[in-house]
C-alpha cells in the first residue's frame, strides 16, 4: 500500500494506482476531470489533458517535482507523492487552456444536441473553462455520416477521445472503425463507409463524452431531463441485461447502460436491452435512477425518502 | 573543414562501398570491439566518451543504454531512428547517402554492447532512394561477414533491417516509430512505461539518432578518453550541422563542438558569411522547433560572453535569451527574411504534421497557424499577438510527446524576440508587404 496526498488530502491506495484513480478515491472536488480515461478501458487515457496536475514531490525516495504538468489518468502515484490538482494555480489555469482548444472546432450546438444535459463536455467547459472564447476562426466540418441502422456520427462534435475504438477493440472480436487522417482533420470512421454490426456496437454511444455518437432510435425524440431515468432489468441471454430506461409516461424513449458516477458505464449492454425492447412489459422496473443532485436531469423530479438518493461527491456516500 | 571524425573518408571516391571502405580502415572497428572488448567495455567506452544524442535531446547516450532493462528475458531490440524530417536538417540524409557503412558499423558495435540480435533503420519515407543504398550496403556487410550470423569469426550475431515510414514527421519521435514500426497508426505512447523496458513488441528498445549510431565506430576505434577531449566541457566530440538559409555556402559540415557561432557563420571553412552581402538577421541553431535568435543573441550571449555552437553554451539564458543546439539544422536569415512569414511558415508544418492524439497539439497548432496566415496577410489585430503568445504558452508542456513543445517554441520565441514586426504587419495591413515586396499568395 501507498500513501500520497492530492491537495492536502492523504489518501492510501494499492501499488500501481494511477493519481486519478487515487483522487477518485478521496471524491468530490478533488477529482480531476476526465474526457477520455476509462477505467474500463485497457490503454485509454492520456489524450485529451484535462486531468494534468502537478505533481510537487515525485516520492519520498526521490522529492523533487516532476518537470511538467503530468497526466493523473496515466501517472502511477508513489509512496509519499504530493499532488496538486484545484490548489495550484497552474493547474487551474492550464485546464482553462485545455477546455478552450477542446471547444475550439467544437459547433456549440447544444440546443440540438442529444446529449446536451448529459454531456461531459458541458460539464467541462461549465466547470472548468472560460465564459467566452478567444477564437474567431472557422471552425472545422464534417458531414454527418450514418455508421450502421442505429448509430450517427457526428463527427464536428467529436474531441478524439478514442473510447468508442477502444470498446469497440475490447468489447467485440473485431474492430471495424478507428481514426483517420491525423491533426485537426483526424476523424472516426470506417474507412470504406462499412456498418458498424455487432452486438455491443451500441456501448459506443454510452461511452462517447459528447454528442457525437447518437442512438438513432433516440433522435430528437426528448431532451433527456424530460425523462424520467429508472433502474431495470431483463432477462437477457447476452448481457447482464441491467440497464436504465428513459421513460416518459408509459413509454420507454431509450435505454441505456447504467453510469456511475463518475460517468461511466459500470455493466455494458447489448444491442438487443438497448434497441429492441421498448415496451415497459419487456422490463422488471426496480426503483428510479439516482442522479447527482447537479444535473440538469434531476431538475423537476421530488425526491422521495424511500428513493436512493443522490450520492454526495465528497463523502462517496448516499445521502 | 574542421575536424572529420563522421565523416572521415568522405572524399574517398566509391567509399560507398563495402571494399573501399574497408581497404580504408573501415569495420576495423567492428573487429576490434568484437574480439577483443565484452558488451560492457564497450558501453562504458561510450559512457566515457560523454557522447550524446545527436537527434536533438542532447540525453548522454550511455546513459540511455544504462537503462535497459537488464531483468527482463526477452529480447532487446536496437532501433536506428532514420525518421529525419525535421525543416532544416538534413545532417543524417547527408551520413547514410555517403557512408552508409559508418552507420552499419555503428549499429553492429552498439547492439554488440546492448546484447541486441535484431536491429531495425527505421527511414523516412521521403528517403526512398537511401533505402535502396542502405540494403546495397547491408547486403555487401552480409557477404562479407560483417552482418548475419557469427560476425567477424565471432558468436556474435545480428541482423538489420531497413524500415521506410509513410511519411510522417511525427514517426522520428521515439514511441511513435515504435508504433509505426509494428505496423500501427503513429501515434506516441503515454509515457511510462518507457521504450527501455517496453519498447518495440513489448520489448526492451533502444533508439537512438543515425549520427549517434555512427559515432559509435569512431569512439571505439580512438577510445572513449581521446573522444571526450575534442569538444567543451559536457559538448563532447563533432557534430554534423547542416546549415541552409541565407549563407553563401550551404551544406553538412561537421565541426568540433564549442567552436564560436561567429566562425562558423562567417569563417570561409564553413557557411562563409550572408549571402549577397546583405547583414545577418536571426538564426534558428538547432532545427526548426528550436526557438530563434535574434543576431546579437546569437553571436553573443545575454551576458556578452561569444556563444558557442554546443550544447550548453546555445542553451545558455534559456528560452529568454537563448536557444538549443536540437539536431542541428542551422537556419540562416538575413535582413530581407519576414519573421512573421517565416513562423507562419513552420506553424504550417506542425500543423500539418500533428498526429492529432492530444488536443492542445491537435487544436493548438491549427489555431496558431489560422492567426499567424491573417498577421501575414494584413489581417490581423494587436490582440493576435497576445493571444497567440497565450495559445503557445498552453501547449507547451501539456502534450504528450515534444511534438506540442516544438510548435510552441518558434511561435513564442519569435513574439519574444520580434514583437515589432508583428506590430508592424498589424499596423501596416496588406500594404506591409508591398514596401518589402513578398509574395503573399498561399
Amino acid at each position: 500500500m501507498i500513501r500520497l496526498t492530492i491537495d492536502n488530502i492523504a489518501v492510501t491506495v494499492e501499488e500501481g494506482t494511477t493519481i486519478l484513480q487515487a483522487a477518485r478515491k478521496i471524491g468530490g472536488k478533488v477529482v480531476p476531470p476526465a474526457m477520455c480515461y476509462y477505467s474500463k478501458l485497457k490503454g485509454s487515457g492520456g489524450k485529451c489533458r484535462t486531468c494534468l496536475v502537478k505533481v510537487v514531490q515525485s516520492s519520498a525516495k526521490d522529492p523533487r517535482p516532476m518537470p511538467k504538468l503530468v497526466a493523473s489518468c496515466s501517472t502511477p502515484a508513489q509512496d509519499g507523492m504530493v499532488v496538486q490538482n484545484i490548489t495550484s494555480p497552474e493547474v487551474v489555469e492550464a485546464r482553462k487552456g485545455i477546455v478552450e482548444f477542446l471547444l475550439l472546432n467544437h459547433p456549440l450546438d447544444c440546443p440540438v444536441c442529444d446529449q446536451a444535459g448529459e454531456c461531459d463536455l458541458q460539464d467541462l467547459s461549465y466547470g472548468h473553462g472560460t465564459e467566452i472564447t478567444a477564437t474567431e476562426e472557422y471552425r472545422r466540418e464534417f458531414p454527418v455520416t450514418d455508421i450502421g441502422d442505429l448509430i450517427q456520427l457526428h463527427m464536428n462534435r467529436c474531441i478524439l477521445c478514442y473510447r468508442c475504438v477502444y470498446t469497440a477493440e475490447q468489447l467485440t472480436d473485431q474492430r471495424v472503425h478507428g481514426v483517420l487522417y491525423r491533426g485537426d482533420t483526424a476523424e472516426i470512421g470506417t474507412f470504406i463507409a462499412q456498418n458498424i454490426d455487432n452486438d455491443f456496437s451500441g456501448n459506443m454511444i454510452d461511452v462517447c463524452p459528447v454528442g457525437a455518437l447518437t442512438d438513432k432510435t433516440f433522435r430528437f425524440k426528448s431532451r433527456v431531463w424530460f425523462l424520467r431515468p429508472m433502474d431495470a432489468y431483463r432477462d437477457c441471454r447476452v448481457c447482464k441485461g441491467k440497464a436504465v430506461i428513459w421513460m416518459a409516461g408509459d413509454e420507454i424513449y431509450r435505454v441505456t447502460a447504467r453510469k456511475d458516477r463518475f460517468g461511466e458505464v459500470e455493466d455494458f449492454i447489448c444491442n438487443e436491452c438497448r434497441f429492441d425492447h421498448k415496451h415497459p412489459e419487456d422490463w422488471v422496473v426496480e426503483g428510479p435512477r439516482s442522479i447527482k443532485r447537479e444535473s440538469v436531469i434531476s431538475a423537476n423530479h421530488y425526491l422521495q425518502k424511500e428513493d436512493p438518493g443522490v450520492i454526495d461527491p465528497i463523502k462517496g456516500t448516499i445521502t | 573543414m574542421g575536424r572529420a571524425i563522421l565523416l572521415n573518408g568522405i572524399e574517398i571516391p566509391g567509399i560507398r562501398n563495402f571494399t573501399t571502405y574497408r581497404s580504408h580502415g573501415g569495420y576495423s572497428a567492428v573487429e576490434k570491439a568484437l574480439r577483443e572488448m565484452t558488451p560492457a567495455q564497450v558501453a562504458a567506452e561510450v559512457t566515457r566518451s560523454g557522447l550524446r544524442g545527436r537527434g536533438g535531446a542532447g540525453f548522454p547516450t550511455g546513459l540511455k543504454w544504462s537503462f535497459l532493462d537488464k531483468k527482463s528475458d526477452k529480447p532487446r531490440y536496437l532501433i536506428c531512428n532514420a525518421d529525419e524530417s525535421e525543416p532544416g536538417t538534413f545532417k543524417d540524409r547527408f551520413l547514410m547517402e555517403h557512408l552508409p557503412h559508418r552507420l552499419i558499423e555503428g549499429l553492429i558495435i552498439a547492439s554488440y554492447a546492448l546484447g541486441v540480435k535484431t536491429c531495425y533503420i527505421y527511414i523516412r519515407g521521403e528517403f526512398k532512394y537511401l533505402v535502396g543504398i542502405l540494403e546495397k550496403a547491408i547486403g555487401e556487410a552480409h557477404r562479407y561477414g560483417f552482418v548475419g550470423e557469427n560476425i567477424a569469426q565471432t558468436p556474435f550475431s545480428l541482423e538489420i533491417y531497413v524500415h521506410p515510414g509513410a511519411g510522417a514527421y511525427i514517426c522520428g519521435e521515439e514511441t511513435a516509430l515504435l508504433e509505426s514500426l509494428e505496423g500501427k497508426r503513429g501515434n506516441p505512447r503515454i509515457k511510462p512505461p518507457f521504450p527501455a523496458f517496453k519498447g518495440l513488441y513489448g520489448c526492451p528498445t533502444v533508439v537512438n539518432n543515425v549520427e549517434t549510431i555512427a559515432t559509435v565506430g569512431p569512439i571505439i576505434t580512438m577510445g572513449g578518453e581521446a573522444y571526450a577531449a575534442i569538444g567543451k566541457g559536457k559538448s563532447t566530440g563533432t557534430k554534423l550541422i547542416s546549415a541552409c538559409g541565407n549563407i553563401k555556402k550551404p551544406g553538412v559540415y561537421e565541426i568540433e563542438l564549442g567552436l564560436p557561432v561567429e566562425e562558423f557563420i562567417f569563417g570561409e571553412e564553413y557557411c562563409g558569411g550572408i549571402a549577397g552581402n546583405k547583414s545577418l538577421k536571426a538564426v534558428i541553431p538547432g532545427g526548426s522547433s528550436v526557438p530563434i535568435l535574434p543576431a546579437d543573441l546569437i553571436l553573443n550571449t545575454a551576458s556578452g560572453t561569444p556563444r558557442l555552437m554546443s550544447y550548453e553554451s546555445l542553451a545558455e539564458g534559456e528560452f529568454t535569451s537563448g536557444s538549443m543546439l536540437g539536431s542541428g539544422g542551422f537556419i540562416v536569415l538575413n535582413e530581407e527574411a519576414c519573421i512573421v512569414r517565416n513562423t507562419w511558415n513552420l506553424t504550417r508544418f506542425y500543423h500539418h504534421e500533428s498526429c492529432g492524439q492530444c488536443s492542445p497539439c491537435r487544436e493548438g497548432t491549427g489555431w496558431m497557424e489560422k492567426i499567424l496566415y491573417r498577421l501575414e496577410h494584413g489581417e490581423g489585430k494587436m490582440s493576435d499577438i497576445d493571444l497567440l503568445e497565450r495559445i503557445s504558452k498552453n501547449i507547451e508542456g501539456n502534450t504528450i510527446c515534444p511534438l506540442g513543445d516544438a510548435a510552441a517554441w518558434p511561435v513564442a520565441s519569435a513574439i519574444r524576440h520580434f514583437r515589432d514586426e508583428f506590430e508592424a504587419h498589424v499596423r501596416e495591413g496588406k500594404t506591409f508587404h508591398a514596401t518589402v515586396g513578398k509574395e503573399t499568395t498561399n
